[in-house]
């Protein structure tokens, strides 16, 4: 077995320092009624170029989006990830670290967090955030458990047009949270202030997403003041692609950004790993869940990180930590630093304009009529067919076009509403072809 | 070092982007970014010399010995990392179609059905993002499980063991449970008598580590699960110590109901200075109509999401959970085949051998043959030469060793908490009991030496009192705080740095 170095001979002399005549014999202490009798049922070992060729054969029977021109959306996004992310993620002495308990040992995974709380904090406008969650739908019930215990309500709003995923891992949450969970319906695509200032009343906070899961810009200010109106935390689920053109949460009155981190820095990776990005105003800061990079210095007072304000956490606090969160998506969460800052503001802003700029030619080019007419949009907006969204995806992807997301799967009545999400890295040419095929398949 | 944003300057950029010809799309004023983010402007050479230098001021596994008890850092096989890369899992969106997926379905339905056998259980769930998530899950289906037979009013406890993580009860807390602690008896067992006098009506069920972090195998798990499902309760199993027992014993044999499984641990995933992780959860198959939704699920020769579970608890990570974590774990397990008890058993002789070496330089709080792991103590270094574990700690960093964990389990004082893995040659064992007999005789003669150490990492021992009180957790742009003119004494909490 090539990952173990022990040799018959090793093994001999380890066994003679124990004391004990064989391995059999290192079991002794588990009790006979519980040990495993048989070989594990497993398929045979398998070499290296043999799993490689295993492996290939999974990965030929996907088709991805190098094999299909996709327009999927919904949540993850096929952004350009450059090379120099992968190449920053293969250094061994980051991919193969643990969680930097130790700090002298662990310096450049430590700073590294720090830069990526100040690049979260800077795009959305925060004073502090934490070195990430799993992803972008248990920030947000980490955000709720954050506003419960701050407020002292028992109730959380999320605007429907929060994406379904997030709002299905709120509710399971919310059980042992204690909390109740209110939905708001969309009026036309959008949340109504008026609605949220009324649920918010007797809330610990109104959760919506900007831009929201049909790709539309609501009018995110409005609903922060309205939520605080009502004495609920403002939490804005932002898309940090988006951040270099829109208003970050911070700058409009939002207490606590959250989001999916996926769009800056990850591959698609079928949902992950990922990473969820949680920031808020600094009277939350000894609230917030999960591990948090601070500076200080050392001996000989130069600057060093370390992990901080642990009082909040569990291998501290025990049943009185703010979460039970202990591993988190670091190496992800490096990825989205190396990623924005390969990017910087300029770079940001222009990948923000770029996609908005395709997803106005697409809405063009494609001259079907959208479900929300007359939304703002970012990458994504959604459009009514003539025929079921699910026949006409089916139809498309025989010419090598996946077109987009089928929404009726989560909302009722839009069976026939497509969700097309366009990136930098579909070009008008792409979108043309899209426009071609929806119109061979009488979409 | 330099921070990214002190060496950025305004008009340097790495980023080259496609530039279509197609005209600006306007955002309502209202919704317009003001100002932009002081995102950091640098080239793309200084960006990768900026992290290559960063990397070298942190010590993975690839560096050396990391016996960091209860992670279980073990080799990441490199053949993983490529063919997590390959475009047909990298590439795959988690909206694709099943018929466009089936390749992701069916190796998640494959590592399902390999985790159902080394568990020992019947039922598989991917979802969970973490072993700390995967425990929260577990009590989720408890509640779930309860309420759906009539008695989730009335169970409202679950009891962990005085040598549990952290995480264990800081689930509890979330899932709405009230925590029970049971001790530990002097052999380092849960205390049966303790348990008997807390098992109750009331009792939804246990959640142990076994092996427990105390590195031993519990003698009466028989016993223990025998309480449990008398009382009606049921059995949550922390896999974060599966590493000892692959092939060996499974907690399904022992008597738990429900597993989580550390992909990041036992099956090498690499742990990334933080994470990813993944874990999952196996169950007895009574639970399996309340594990998240969707399952992966086989139908003949094709794989497809059910999503139509009415009993699940619902969702608790997008999708189906971390599949690139999935593929390196499949990956590891196949490169190992039936034989995969060779890896618990060579783990087990590390620690051991390891154990041999050290019992007579440290105290050793529970004599008996260790697990994957074992438990020293430095209180008597403490007593007679005031030397502590961290002080133990910062002096194997000198000797170019990452240390174990400390301060962890609590119920041992000065604890020094060590595990090699199978991974280890017997030459980096033997480097290690060298510098750990070392520093337990510049303990006695030559104090300062591990008062003052670490000396050869790229800082000294870092304050972290100072660190919390101050409470800087992002670069200031406008002005940034000058730490080093805060003068005072340098300060390291003795408390848990590790597991």
């Amino acid at each position: 077995m090539s990952q173990l170095s022990t040799t018959d001979a090793d093994r001999e002399e380890m066994l003679g320092a124990i004391g004990v005549s064989s391995v059999e014999e290192l079991f002794r202490d588990i009790p006979a009624g519980v040990r495993f009798q048989r070989e594990l049922d497993l398929e045979p070992a398998l070499s290296e170029l043999e799993l490689v060729r295993h492996l290939e054969e999974l990965a030929a029977k996907n088709v991805d989006t190098t094999k299909e021109l996709s327009f999927l959306g919904a949540g993850i996004y096929d952004h350009y990830v450059p090379a120099v992310v992968d190449a920053v993620l293969q250094r061994g002495e980051f991919l193969t670290a643990y969680t930097p308990y130790q700090p002298e040992m662990s310096q450049g995974v430590l700073q590294a967090i720090f830069e990526y709380q100040t690049a979260i904090c800077e795009l959305t406008g925060m004073d502090v955030s934490n070195a990430s969650g799993y992803d972008g739908t248990t920030v947000a019930a980490d955000a709720c458990l954050v506003a419960k215990h701050a407020t002292g309500r028992a109730k959380v709003v999320l605007a429907e047009t929060l994406n379904p995923q997030v709002r299905q891992v709120v509710k399971t949450y919310a059980v042992g949270f204690g909390l109740e969970v209110v939905e708001l319906p969309h009026e036309g695509g959008l949340t109504d202030p008026a609605a949220v200032r009324e649920a918010a009343e007797d809330a610990a906070a109104v959760i919506f997403q900007q831009p929201n899961v049909f790709g539309i810009l609501e009018n995110a200010p409005e609903l922060a003041a309205a939520a605080k109106e009502g004495g609920a935390l403002a939490i804005a689920h932002v898309d940090p692609i988006s951040l270099g053109v829109l208003e970050a949460p911070g700058h409009y009155g939002a207490d606590l950004a959250i989001g999916e981190g996926q769009s800056a820095g990850n591959y698609q990776s079928y949902a992950g790993p990922h990473y969820g990005f949680l920031a808020s105003k600094a009277e939350y800061t000894r609230r917030l869940p999960g591990r948090i990079i601070g500076e200080t210095t050392d001996l000989n007072g130069d600057r060093g990180y370390v992990l901080t304000l642990q009082t909040r956490e569990q291998h501290i606090r025990r049943e009185k930590a703010t979460s039970n969160m202990t591993t988190n998506q670091t190496l992800l969460a490096l990825a989205g630093l190396v990623h924005l800052s390969w990017l910087g503001p300029q770079g940001l802003r222009e990948v923000g304009e770029t996609c908005m700029s395709l997803g106005a030619y697409a809405k063009e080019q494609l001259g079907l009529p959208l479900a929300f007419p007359d939304r703002p949009t970012f990458k994504e907006f959604a459009v009514r067919l003539k025929r079921p969204a699910r026949d006409v995806i089916a139809a498309a992807r025989a010419h090598g076009v996946h077109p987009g997301y089928a929404i009726g799967r989560d909302y009722e009545g839009m069976d026939d509403v497509l969700l097309i999400a366009v990136t930098e890295k579909r070009s008008p040419d792409d979108i043309d072809r899209l426009a071609h095929v929806l119109h061979e398949v009488r979409a | 070092m330099e921070l990214l944003y002190e060496k950025s300057k305004p008009g340097r950029r790495a980023a080259t982007l496609p530039r279509y010809d197609l005209p600006a799309a306007a955002v309502p004023e209202d919704l317009r970014r003001a100002e932009p983010p002081r995102l950091p402007e640098l080239s793309e050479p200084e960006l990768v010399r900026h992290f290559t230098e960063l990397s070298t001021r942190n010590f993975g596994i690839d560096t050396g010995f990391y016996p960091l008890g209860s992670c279980t850092m073990k080799h990441n096989p490199r053949v993983n990392e490529r063919v997590v890369m390959l475009p047909g899992f990298k590439d795959l969106h988690p909206h694709q179609e099943e018929d466009g997926a089936q390749g992701a379905l069916e190796l998640m339905w494959r590592l399902q059905e390999i985790l159902k056998e080394i568990a020992g259980l019947d039922a598989c769930s991917l979802q969970p993002a973490a072993g700390s998530q995967g425990e929260l899950t577990g009590l989720m289906l408890i509640r779930a499980y309860f309420e759906d037979i009539g008695e989730g009013a009335r169970r409202d406890t679950i009891i962990t063991a005085d040598t549990a993580h952290g995480t264990n009860p800081a689930s509890v807390t979330m899932a709405g449970y009230k925590l029970e602690k049971v001790a530990t008896d002097a052999r380092g067992n849960l205390d049966v008598d303790d348990l008997r006098a807390k098992v109750n009506e009331r009792t939804a069920g246990l959640m142990l580590t076994n092996p427990s972090t105390l590195g031993l195998f519990d003698e009466n798990i028989e016993e223990v699960a025998n309480i449990f499902h008398d009382a009606g309760s049921l059995l949550y199993y922390d896999g974060a110590n599966l590493n000892a027992v692959c092939g060996i014993s499974r907690p399904g044999d022992m008597g738990f109901d429900i597993v989580h499984i550390n992909l990041h641990k036992t099956f090498s995933q690499p742990h990334g200075g933080g994470g990813p992780g993944g874990g999952p959860i196996v169950v007895r198959e009574k639970l399996e109509p309340f594990l998240p939704v969707p399952a992966v699920v086989r139908d003949g020769d094709a794989f497809r999401l059910d999503h139509d579970r009415p009993k699940s608890i619902g969702k608790v990570r997008g999708f189906t959970g971390p599949f690139g974590v999935f593929v390196r774990s499949y990956a590891y397990i196949r490169s190992y085949g039936p034989g995969l008890r060779l890896m618990s058993e060579t783990a087990v002789l590390n620690a051991n051998y390891l154990l041999a070496k050290l019992r007579d330089a440290y105290d050793l709080p529970y004599d008996r043959l260790a697990m994957h792991e074992f438990v020293l103590s430095a209180k008597t270094l403490k007593r007679e030469h005031g030397i502590t574990a961290l002080d133990v700690a910062k002096r194997l960093m000198d000797y170019g060793l990452h240390p174990p964990t400390i301060y962890f389990p609590l119920v041992v004082p000065e604890a020094l908490m060590i595990e090699p893995t199978e991974t280890e040659p017997m030459e980096r064992l033997d480097a290690f009991v060298e510098a750990m007999l070392a520093i337990a005789g510049e303990a006695a003669e030559t104090p300062e030496l591990l008062k003052e150490a670490p000396t050869s990492r790229p800082v000294r021992r870092l304050d972290e009192v100072k660190a919390a009180k101050r409470a800087v957790v992002k670069y200031g742009f406008d002005e940034h705080p000058d730490l080093s003119a805060e003068a005072g004494e340098v300060r390291q909490l003795e408390a848990q740095k590790g597991a």
